[in-house]
This record gives structure tokens, sequence and C-alpha cells, in this order.
């Protein structure tokens, strides 16, 4: 069966991004966008994007939904429940060994200094993320007013992110509706 | 214990919109009001969790797990964080692939877009924020310039280079990351 050599790679894929996702879910995102848009050609990059969208509008972590996503798209329920498995594993087994050495590893100089490096990249990645998805996600003006007024209610107004994610939705499906020939022209 | 334990992380799972980062309260409030664990005691599984690769509500719910219950404690609490996630995924997935062409969707998802796309910019700020000064955030005072960790900033740099420029792994730019302090530190910089 080919399908089990899928599943495989999705187990390792996603097991090698649990391994490496320093600092939630946004930090994944490059990694995510290196291995499953990249590597493997699994979704295109402006899926990625509707795939965070989801996401992050439903509970839980968003590594973990984005995750059972992809692995769905892939390989159906098992794909889901293998990439979600993958994802999940090394934190499991990471905090595992660290709580049974707890305090010597959190007190150790040479762990906190490697992190101030690691946090300091992982600053690097995010912003390679965001250009990367604002080249795939706004084709337009109206593309561009909706991130400025994201931008604008996240910072000044300290405004939920799911409403904004629920006002992005409600005002694309208006455009649609009320310019069906808009949605044509630009897909 | 166990059984609290599960659908303790379970409704957590179920009622955390918005990541990782919205969970830490409502944890904080079902563990410490159960005297399972000390105020002090979570907030240092904060922080492990935020140190250590993986969702930090994974690495929050083995973490408290373990600290309360033992291995199986762990396990029961993961489970409990993920099912609800899983579950609600694989009930709308199949919508969500199938439908690939309807106006609604594509337009669902074209308001949706440019708004992750605000939400992964105030992602890169909060972690510069924290991570590319000397001091706290908040807690700028007088000259901004003398508060910036140069380092950080260019260890920042040197991966957006590595990464547009010579197409690196994120991976090994992390660990170069890691590498640089550890070695500055290692000569007495």
């Amino acid at each position: 069966m080919k399908d089990k050599r899928l599943l495989r790679t999705l187990f390792w894929t996603f097991f090698k991004i649990g391994c490496f996702t320093f600092g939630g879910g946004y930090a994944m995102i490059p990694l995510i966008e290196r291995e499953v848009v990249d590597t493997h050609h699994w979704v295109s990059r402006e899926e990625i994007l509707d795939i965070l969208a989801v996401a992050q509008s439903l509970p839980g972590a968003i590594a973990i939904n984005s995750s059972t996503l992809i692995g769905y798209k892939m390989a159906g329920k098992t794909g889901a429940l293998i990439s979600t498995l993958g994802m999940v594993l090394p934190s499991f087994l990471i905090i595992l060994i660290i709580a049974m050495v707890f305090s010597a590893f959190q007190e150790n100089e040479w762990v906190r200094t490697a992190f101030v490096g690691i946090r300091a990249a992982v600053v690097g990645l995010i912003v390679i993320a965001g250009y990367n998805m604002f080249k795939a996600a706004v084709k337009d003006k109206i593309g561009i007013g909706i991130l400025v007024v994201t931008l604008f209610l996240l910072f000044l107004l300290d405004v939920h992110p799911i409403l904004l994610l629920i006002g992005g939705a409600g005002f694309g499906i208006l455009l649609y509706i009320l310019f069906p020939e808009k949605g044509r022209g630009s897909r | 214990m166990i059984i609290e334990l599960f659908s303790i992380f379970f409704k957590i799972g179920l009622f955390s919109f918005g990541g990782g980062y919205a969970m830490i309260p409502m944890i904080r409030n079902e563990i410490v009001s159960r005297g399972w664990l000390t105020a002090e005691g979570f907030a240092n599984i904060v922080g492990i969790a935020e140190m250590t690769p993986g969702p930090i509500a994974i690495n929050m719910a083995t973490f408290v797990g373990f600290k309360t219950i033992g291995f199986f404690g762990s396990v029961a609490a993961t489970l409990g964080v993920v099912m609800p996630s899983v579950l609600l995924i694989l009930l709308i997935s199949k919508i969500f692939f199938k439908y690939q062409s309807h106006p609604i969707k594509q337009g669902l998802f074209y308001g949706m877009r440019p708004v992750i796309v605000g939400l992964i910019l105030s992602a890169a700020y909060f972690m510069a924020e924290t991570s590319l000064f000397i001091v706290k955030p908040g807690e700028w005072t007088g000259n901004f310039l003398s508060q910036v960790d140069w380092v950080s900033v260019g260890i920042a740099l040197l991966t957006v280079v590595g990464i547009r420029k010579y197409k690196l792994h994120p991976i090994l730019l992390l660990g170069v990351g890691g590498a640089i302090r550890i070695g500055l530190k290692f000569v007495g910089v």
C-alpha cells in the first residue's frame, strides 16, 4: 500500500516540526511552510493561510489544529490522527524528561543562554513567515485595507483575534455576494 | 483523579480559542484552586512550557499531569487537551476541503487571509519585544537604543538573510542562534 509510505512521511514531518517549534503556534509557521509547502508540496501557500485561519478560529492549539487539517487533506482520518500524533509526541517526550530533572534544566545557565539566541532567531523566522504570507494573501487594495484595519484594531484597541477573523470573514463574504464578478476575476 | 485531570484538560481544550497562551489563565484556575500545584510551581511550569519546543498547550498539559499524578497523569492531560481539537477538525475538514470554489467560501477566506497576516505580524512584534531587548517589555526607560540587545538583533537579521538569500533550513538557523550565544558566553563576552 502506498498509503503507508505517505502516512510515515506525514508522521515524521510533523514529528520534526514538533521538535523544533519554539515559542508557540506562530513560530511554527516558517517550519510548516518549508516542510509542507516547499519540500512535500502537500498544500499551496494560499491554502496554508486558509488552514491557519481555520486553525486559529477553532478552539485548541494552532499547531495541533493545522497538523490535523493537513493530515486529513493528505490521507483522511488516519492521516489526521497520524499527523497529530507526530506533532504531539516530541513535546510530550521532551517535557516528560524535563519534568524528571526539572530544576536542573531551568537553572542551567548554558541552557538559558542558548535559548536567548534561539528566541532571537525565532523573531527572524516569524518576520519571514509574515512576509511570505503577505505576498500570498494580499493581492489588491482591499486586502491591504483589511490588513491595516486588522493591525489598527489589534494594537490600538486590543480586539480579540477571533473577532477580527470573524469580521474579516463576514466582510469577505459580503464582498463576494455584492460583487460576484470580483471573485471570478481574481481567482 | 486521572479522570478528573482528563476532563479538566478536555474542557480547557474545548474552550480555549486563540492558541496556547490563552489557556494559561484557565489552567491556573483549575489546577491551583484544587491545590494540585502552588501558584509558584505553576509559574515555573509556564516558563518551561515556553522554553521547550512544541505547542505550549501540550507542554503545559504534559507537565501539569506529570507533576500531579506522574506518567499516567501526563498521558491523561495531554489526551484531554488534544482531543477536542481533533474531533472538531475531523468534523469540519470534510466541508473545508469539499467546497473549494464555492463563492461564500472564497469570500470567507478572501476576508480572513489578510487578518491572519496581521496576526502573524503582531506575533513577530511581541516576540521581538521579549527577545530583542535587554529589559522586559514595558520597562523601557531613557535611551531606547541602549536597551536593544544588539547580538539578538544580529541573530534575527542573520536568520532573515540565511533564509531569504541562502535558502538555509529554519532548524539550522535556530541552532546557529543558540550556538552564537553559547560561543559568546564561552569566550566571556
